[in-house]
């Protein structure tokens, strides 16, 4: 097990904070750590994956981290039925490439593979699917939790401790190992439709007529169009190929999984890059060349449907030495008005003058909402979008977003939060009185804090 | 905790009546600070300060502080980081003086030094200890023009600026990489209470801008913010003036 003190943040960058970076390889290790945690001071310590977390969730200033990806055994695959144990610290990466070769699939994949399990319960992430699927947690039958007491709890789906958990942001315990149901597929390609949305009606009507007969839909927006284009669109939606819908030579091996990856960014790029017109250009290059017509059927790989990002290692440090912020929320059915008004909004923004250039911005609808008590899905519209952290304003005109959303009866989703005011928590979040309850009960000494938690007195 | 855009929950400002002390919690205040800690001399001006930020909807509380009493900053300023995570320091302590009494009376003068760099290395470095320890927040000290280069018209006040300046620089090496962020600001002439009555220097500026050069340093994590911006490259061109040259110039 090796302590470092190192600098951490988040994917986006931004607000680093020093802690002790504990690295356990095994469940005693962990064990060991957590108690060393509560006896630090009162810095606590928050388990930590692939860092994929945009914001402060797992970084701890003055506490400890708990690296997690040391444990990344898995340890039973049942391939009869599709259930697969494994350690908190796998990452969905090495997930697909055990399970594709056995015809299994992760049940919910967000838009990168670099998450891990325990990270993926913790913020109950969701994917394209979750329509139809729901969140992660939706398809975890149990999973093994470290409380604060240092003791090893099993905790099934179903449970108040499993709700709390499943979007608790790490702050019920450390989970150690889980049991996740799998999804059966008969080959690693998928099979896309793609087509353009002129705006933001074209695309809601588009979305709500058809994407019942589709596992996986997404929407990317071009925020940067104004007028009568406002939300104009390239809406892409899949499902996992069938074998006879493969041409002959992929038929060989229809299960072989090997994404390309480009070279990293380069370590230092100057702020600004993706300013207004490096990303305007971008996004008319990306719009023109979607299809005009409905295109059907491509059959695509399954790392440039899902994950494209992925392709670019460190792609987050492309937005320089400030970094950037991720605001994705959510709007329920019914609050159209209330998503139209925010899209027109970011889309007219002009933040110094130079607009609110946002590279990736992505559209879809949820399904039901999951049990997770800070679980960010529910029924309607999520907006996700990335914003260079330097541009003028964007404090205060976030905030003022934070207000149409909560007016609303939405909320923004923690796991990409850098930047939320804390009294807009209870509004967005109706469970947050019995997170906190439990929590209290359960680790009454804190030792389970993050600088997230600090920040909005989770 | 800090936001993306280093905008501070709470805030600690040593020299709690300062003008730009003021301006600048006000201006956070619109923003995300919800605590702030005002540290001075109990007076009537700290707590009508006090009340001030209370009506923006601040949790204001004051401590007693005094620059001079270098003894009792451990434990005065010990009390304010145990009661919760400081994210943001702000010193603004400071005296002006007065140069003609000063240099005819040495222990006028040392007060001067004494006030703007002894107390501020005590008060900094518990500070930054404090910091340290609980692994973020910024560290801002407020440093003027008037260190960079000695003028006559000042150089008691400026020389304990430089010495405060440089203690500052260093402080930030030091904590490079500790999660702690140090920041210099480097403002020219401030029109405020400090000053009034003083002839104004070119490139006057408000303790309302110094605010906003604060807070936009916050965001960029700056190391040194110069207010306005225009006197780093004004001040690096008279750092070279020779200074027979340099005498005639700041004759006044």
């Amino acid at each position: 097990m090796s302590v470092d003190t190192v600098s951490v943040t988040g994917w986006g960058r931004t607000a680093p904070t020093t802690a002790r970076l504990i690295r356990p390889r095994s469940y005693e290790e962990a064990a060991a750590a957590v108690v060393e945690c509560a006896a630090h001071g009162a810095r606590g310590g928050i388990a930590r994956g692939l860092g994929r977390a945009y914001g402060d969730a797992a970084q701890n200033a003055g506490g400890s981290v708990l690296d997690m990806t040391g444990l990344d055994r898995i340890r039973r695959i049942d391939a009869e039925a599709g259930v697969v144990v494994c350690d908190a610290g796998v990452s969905l990466h090495r997930l697909m490439e055990v399970l594709l070769p056995l015809g299994w699939f992760v049940p919910v994949t967000p838009g990168t593979r670099y998450v891990t399990v325990g990270g993926a319960i913790g913020a109950d992430i969701h994917g394209k699917n979750h329509h139809g699927s729901g969140s992660f947690s939706r398809h975890v039958l149990s999973f093994d939790l470290l409380t604060a007491d240092g003791e090893v709890r099993t905790v099934p789906s179903g449970t108040d401790l499993f709700d709390a958990t499943a979007g608790g942001m790490g702050l019920t315990g450390v989970i150690l190992s889980a049991t996740v149901q799998l999804l059966p597929v008969e080959t690693s390609l998928m099979c896309v439709d793609t087509e353009r949305a002129s705006d933001l009606d074209d695309l809601m009507a588009r979305l709500t007529a058809d994407d019942h007969r589709y596992r996986y839909s997404v929407a990317w927006i071009d925020l940067l169009a104004r007028g009568a284009s406002t939300g104009r669109s390239v809406l892409t939606r899949g499902e996992h190929a069938p074998l006879d819908a493969l041409p002959s030579r992929a038929r060989r091996s229809p299960l072989a999984f090997s994404p390309g990856r480009l070279p990293a960014a380069p370590r230092f790029v100057p702020d600004g890059l993706l300013g207004r017109t490096t990303v305007g250009l971008f996004n008319e290059l990306r719009y023109r060349t979607a299809p005009r017509a409905r295109r059907t059927g491509e059959i695509q790989k399954l790392s440039a449907f899902f994950h494209p990002l992925d392709g670019v290692p460190h792609w987050n440090r492309l937005y320089g030495r400030s970094g950037f912020v991720q605001y994705q929320f959510v709007v329920g059915y019914g609050q159209e008005d209330a998503l139209r008004r925010i899209v027109r909004r970011i889309s007219s923004c002009t933040g110094g003058g130079r607009g609110c250039p946002s590279f990736l911005a992505v559209l879809k609808w949820f399904g039901d909402g999951d049990p997770g008590w800070l679980s960010f899905p529910m029924p309607g519209w999520t907006l996700a979008l990335d914003i260079p952290a330097n541009l003028s304003g964007l404090g205060a005109f976030l905030d003022e977003l934070d207000e149409e959303v909560a007016a609303a009866g939405g909320r923004v989703y923690l796991a990409k939060d850098s930047r939320l005011r804390p009294e807009m928590l209870a509004p967005m979040y109706p469970k947050l009185a019995r997170f906190r309850a439990l929590r209290a009960e359960l680790d009454p000494l804190g030792v389970f804090t993050s600088d997230l938690s600090r920040r909005l007195s989770l | 905790m800090k936001d993306a855009f280093g905008t501070p929950q709470s805030l600690l400002i040593l020299g709690g009546t300062s003008a730009i002390g003021l301006a600048t919690a006000r201006r956070l205040v619109a923003r995300r600070t919800r605590t702030v800690w005002l540290a001075g001399r109990p007076s009537p001006a700290l707590e009508s300060a006090a009340a001030g930020l209370r009506a923006l909807g601040a949790d204001v509380r004051t401590v007693a502080f005094d620059a001079l009493d270098s003894t009792s900053h451990e434990e005065v300023l010990g009390k304010v980081f145990a009661e919760g995570d400081i994210d943001m320091v702000l010193l603004a302590f400071g005296i002006l003086g007065d140069q003609a009494r000063d240099e005819a009376e040495p222990l006028a003068a040392v007060r001067v030094a004494q006030t703007n760099y002894t107390g501020a290395v005590s008060a900094g470095l518990v500070c930054a200890n404090a910091l340290q320890e609980q692994g973020h927040g910024s560290l801002v000290v407020l440093s003027s023009v008037a260190g960079e280069r000695a003028r006559r018209a000042n150089f008691i006040y400026g020389s304990s600026k430089a010495g405060l300046d440089a203690f500052t620089q260093g402080l930030g090496d030091a904590l490079h990489g500790t999660g702690v962020h140090v920041m210099v600001v480097r403002p020219g002439f401030v029109r405020s209470k400090m000053t009034a009555g003083r002839a104004e220097t070119p490139l006057a500026t408000t303790p309302e801008a110094v605010a906003a050069a604060i807070e936009l340093g916050l965001r960029r994590r700056s190391e040194t913010v110069w207010v306005p911006g225009a006197l780093r490259l004004v001040m690096s061109a008279l750092r070279h003036v020779p200074r027979p040259l340099f005498r005639r110039m700041s004759a006044y």
